[in-house]
């Protein structure tokens, strides 16, 4: 971060002004700071996906097909014909601005052609020029223009400075939503090649090795096992999670990142003392899986059927094991994948039971078909049964806001039931101004894949709102801790926090249940997951 | 100067010209009374069928809600029916208030940059309101003049006219007579907001730098229309009777030409003709589009119940067979549980 400007410098750099050039005039320059490395080729490779290559996005030799405009124009006529949502948003957008200033990218950059219409017009323009009449005959002041080298660079540019978030689409009378744009948009760059690495190899991983970190089966045994002997120092109890157990009664899959790098860890391990303190008291019955080991899905990134390659090991591994039913961890495109993908894809599970809580009888009517339970559901449902013993006074040196992430707001509507989680287990519980959370929350500005560090100029932009917002509550109310229910905002928002607001610390909400969950015979806690004092305990540090 | 205004703006005036001519000078007012606006109805009719044809043979493979309210998960925790509609009653709530209220438009934003670098979003409700006296205008002074072509004029075309004439002034100079027609707040209202929308999308830079000539146009047209549709009846006086003659012969395709009725109907006429013919090649189709949209007209019961996509296919995976015989040994190494043993294996 060393080269980039101090916050209140690229706070005042942000310049909301149009160019002079109209923006179809306006050439595109690919910006170091803003756009994320090519594709391996390797990873390209593992999935089979086309025209794998090494390439470099700076040089003018993109190394592409021949024909590789009539793969696009086939590609996008194919995808007009298989998705009414694409058909529909191409053609009746009026272009009245009302998404212009709800991008977090629009905002943090300034540059027009994030604004969603735009960038949305960036395919329109193609669109009218090859698929309509009037397109055809009117040309430029029809709107339309003729794919060409530029125009393409333009599309694989400002398709990866879009978050898939769908804050656009809650305001657009007509609710077209820019997330399913790009996601035409990359799928049809896919076709030739162009994805970017932070993509690309994540899928290769997942593919290959079951994660997207590509952990192998024993080190991800491995790793778990390591935060078994953290929990054992902090509260003197031996969690001993399970792994690819069959006839265990329940799945339990999470992404991968939380196994990976702070402050996501301290969630997983949140997770095992929830499980191993259910299992104590009520004989709770769960097992991990080392070959879905992820519950993420850059697939999804990258188009529908690498989203639904990745996405078949979730139920072929609750086939395989013969559990229950499968519960799920805090992320969240995955659970816009799960929620609105995965029965569809890959479904219907019908080898598996509708999900029942063992512990309180509660039905999970809402996934009775895709048996798939939030674990913010599973929680809120326990704490609501009192099933839980809770001392939320150990986070009491945490003054709390909630992030909503924007899969599970905007693909979801999961909002009360973290906040009723969080608001259980910590006495400091704030939020964040309305028109800034639920479903009109701010990404995290690294959503979809672009959470890499060379765009990092990129992902500041694109996470000021949230930070902002942030920071508001921090400076009225004292809030030092976000709270959140995804491994990408977990690994985005430290980073855009300490560049905006320093004072405020990430955590997920399971990290903050099982600080407050007091555990059948645990010695006295000193510190919270963290190794960081507990209230009151700071005396006998010193 | 901006060329996609200025572009529409003159594609009107030469719409506007063609008419005026062709009646004043040519006498063509059998080709501006009858012909075009018969031929234009029919392209609109077919091209309006055409286009949302065209949408259904798409289908929705997957089902995309935009959800903006609580889901329906626990019992105990109250949910959002009609934001996040689970069923179809819901959906139907939610596009009667987002095609009659626009109610998505209603949470409208904006964003502004604090002198202290605060960023502050603060509610918009100006697109909204024009937005929707646009459109609520535009369908009552589309209602009223069915006033032209039933005989006798249906009870709520009447009903309608009294409301929508409800405000009566009474203004006399020589040139100009207001009052005793007794004037209709909704062309008055749908000029306004026309006038409105256009001067915004001159006058917002973000705005205008996303329009296309497309945008101008209509509302150009839109406005053309009005200002002749009020010329005529609180100006020029046409003769009211003549033209319902007229038009009762259009529809019952037995057309005549009055006598005494000026170019300014001709150019009328022509402009709406141009519209029905514009619409279904153009942006307007939003009309029919947002019934259409996935984000919206969908219930939201996805874990609920299992849709099915029409074109699902089976995609290459990497089973877990095939995982196991990746990492065999080194799952057996670790105490993970494996399907086959080696020794299976090496058989």
């Amino acid at each position: 971060m060393s080269d980039l400007p101090k916050p209140d410098e690229f706070l005042t750099g942000i310049d909301h002004k149009m160019p002079q050039t109209d923006w179809m005039n306006t050439p595109t320059e690919i910006r170091k700071g803003m756009y994320c490395y090519a594709s391996n080729y390797k990873s390209v490779e593992i999935l089979g996906l086309p025209n794998a290559r090494p390439w470099n996005p700076l040089e003018d030799d993109w190394k592409l097909p021949e024909n590789w405009q009539q793969i696009i124009h086939e590609g996008f006529k194919e995808r007009l014909d298989k998705f009414r949502s694409f058909k529909v948003f191409m053609d009746i957008c009026v272009r009245c601005g009302a998404c212009a200033d709800k991008c977090h990218f629009f905002i943090g950059t300034g540059d027009p052609k994030n604004m969603p219409v735009l960038r949305a017009e960036l395919l329109r323009s193609i669109y009218r020029n090859d698929f309509t009449t009037v397109g055809k005959i009117l040309g430029k002041i029809g709107g339309g223009r003729k794919m060409t080298l530029d125009v393409l660079k333009e599309w694989w540019y400002y398709l990866f400075q879009c978050t898939e978030c769908r804050r656009c689409s809650v305001f657009c009378p007509y609710g077209i939503d820019t997330a399913e744009v790009t996601i035409m948009g990359r799928e049809l760059l896919n076709l030739i090649g162009l994805n970017i690495d932070w993509i690309a190899t994540p899928i290769a991983n997942c593919y290959q090795t079951g994660n997207h970190l590509g952990i192998q089966p024993h080190a991800f045994k491995d790793m778990l096992e390591f935060f078994v002997e953290d929990i054992e120092e902090i509260t003197g109890i031996n969690v001993d999670p399970s792994f690819n157990r069959k006839g265990a009664d329940i799945l339990f899959i999470t992404p991968s990142g939380d196994v990976f790098a702070d402050p996501g860890t301290y969630t997983c391990m949140g997770y095992m003392m929830l499980f191993h303190y259910l299992r104590e008291k009520y004989g709770f019955d769960i097992t991990w899986s080392t070959y879905a080991s992820e519950g993420g899905n850059f697939g999804f990134f990258t188009s529908h059927e690498t989203m639904k390659r990745l996405n078949s090991k979730m139920y072929a591994e609750a086939k395989r094991l013969g559990v229950k039913w499968i519960l799920g961890g805090e992320c969240g495109h995955m659970w816009r994948v799960i929620n609105q993908y995965m029965d569809t894809m890959n479904g219907p599970a019908d080898f598996l039971e509708e999900p029942v809580s063992p512990i309180t009888g509660t039905k999970f009517e809402n996934a009775k078909s895709t048996k798939m339970v939030h674990i913010a559901e599973f929680l809120a449902d326990l704490i609501h049964h009192d099933k839980l013993e809770l001392d939320p006074s150990r986070n009491d040196n945490f003054k709390v806001s909630f992030h909503d992430s924007c899969n599970p707001a905007r693909g979801m509507g999961m909002f009360e039931e973290p906040r009723y989680v969080i608001k259980n287990v910590c006495n400091h519980f704030y939020e964040m101004p309305a028109n800034t959370i639920r479903e009109q929350t701010f990404c995290c500005g690294s959503g979809a894949g672009l959470n890499a560090g060379e765009n990092m100029e990129l992902r500041l932009a694109g996470g000021l709102p949230r930070a902002n917002a942030v920071k508001y509550v921090h400076e009225k109310f004292g809030v030092n801790m976000l709270a959140c229910v995804c491994a990408i905002d977990r690994a985005a928002l430290p980073t855009s926090l300490e560049y905006w607001v320093p004072e405020v610390d990430t955590t997920g909400m399971t990290e903050l249940v099982a600080n407050a969950l007091i555990m059948p015979g645990e010695t006295k806690r000193e510190t919270d997951l963290r190794g960081e004092p507990l209230p009151g305990m700071e005396e006998d540090d010193a | 100067m901006n060329g996609k205004y200025m572009f529409s703006l003159l594609a009107i005036f030469v719409l506007f010209l063609l008419p005026y001519v062709g009646v004043t000078a040519f006498g063509l007012k059998t080709l501006f009374g009858i012909f075009i606006p018969l031929i234009a109805l029919t392209i609109f009719i077919i091209g309006f069928v055409r286009r949302i044809k065209g949408w259904s043979e798409s289908p929705v493979p997957f089902r995309i809600p935009t959800t903006c309210g609580q889901q329906k998960s626990l019992t105990w925790i109250e949910s959002s029916p009609i934001d996040n509609p689970t069923t179809k009653a819901g959906v139907v709530v939610r596009m009667i208030l987002e095609v009659m209220l626009f109610r998505s438009l209603f949470r409208n934003l904006k964003f502004k940059r604090e002198s202290n670098g605060i960023l502050s979003y603060s509610w918009e409700l100006w697109l909204w309101l024009g937005a929707l006296a646009f459109h609520w205008a535009f369908l009552v002074t589309i209602v009223r003049h069915l006033r032209f072509f039933a005989e006798p004029i249906p009870y709520f075309v009447r009903a309608l006219e009294f409301f929508d004439s409800f405000f009566r002034v009474e203004f006399f100079t020589d040139a100009f007579q207001v009052g005793l027609p007794g004037i209709y707040m909704s062309g008055i209202v749908l000029l306004a907001a026309a006038i409105y929308l256009l001067a915004r999308r001159i006058l917002l830079a973000q705005v205008r730098y996303v329009s296309l000539a497309a945008d101008y146009f209509p509302l150009f047209l839109i406005i053309g229309i009005a200002v002749s549709g009020i010329m005529m009846r609180y100006a020029s006086k046409v003769d009211i009777v003549g033209i319902k003659a007229f038009t009762m012969g259009l529809v019952t395709l037995n057309p005549t030409i009055p006598e005494g009725v000026g170019a300014t109907f001709y150019v009328h006429l022509f402009f709406v003709s141009v519209l029905l013919i514009y619409f279904p090649f153009s942006k307007l189709m939003h009309m029919g589009g947002i019934f259409m949209s996935p984000t919206r007209n969908l219930t939201t019961d996805t874990r609920a119940k299992h849709y099915s996509n029409p074109w699902n296919y089976p995609v290459k995976t990497h089973t877990y067979e095939e995982y196991e015989d990746d990492y065999r040994e080194k799952m057996i190494d670790a105490g993970l549980p494996v399907d086959k043993e080696l020794a299976e294996v090496k058989e």
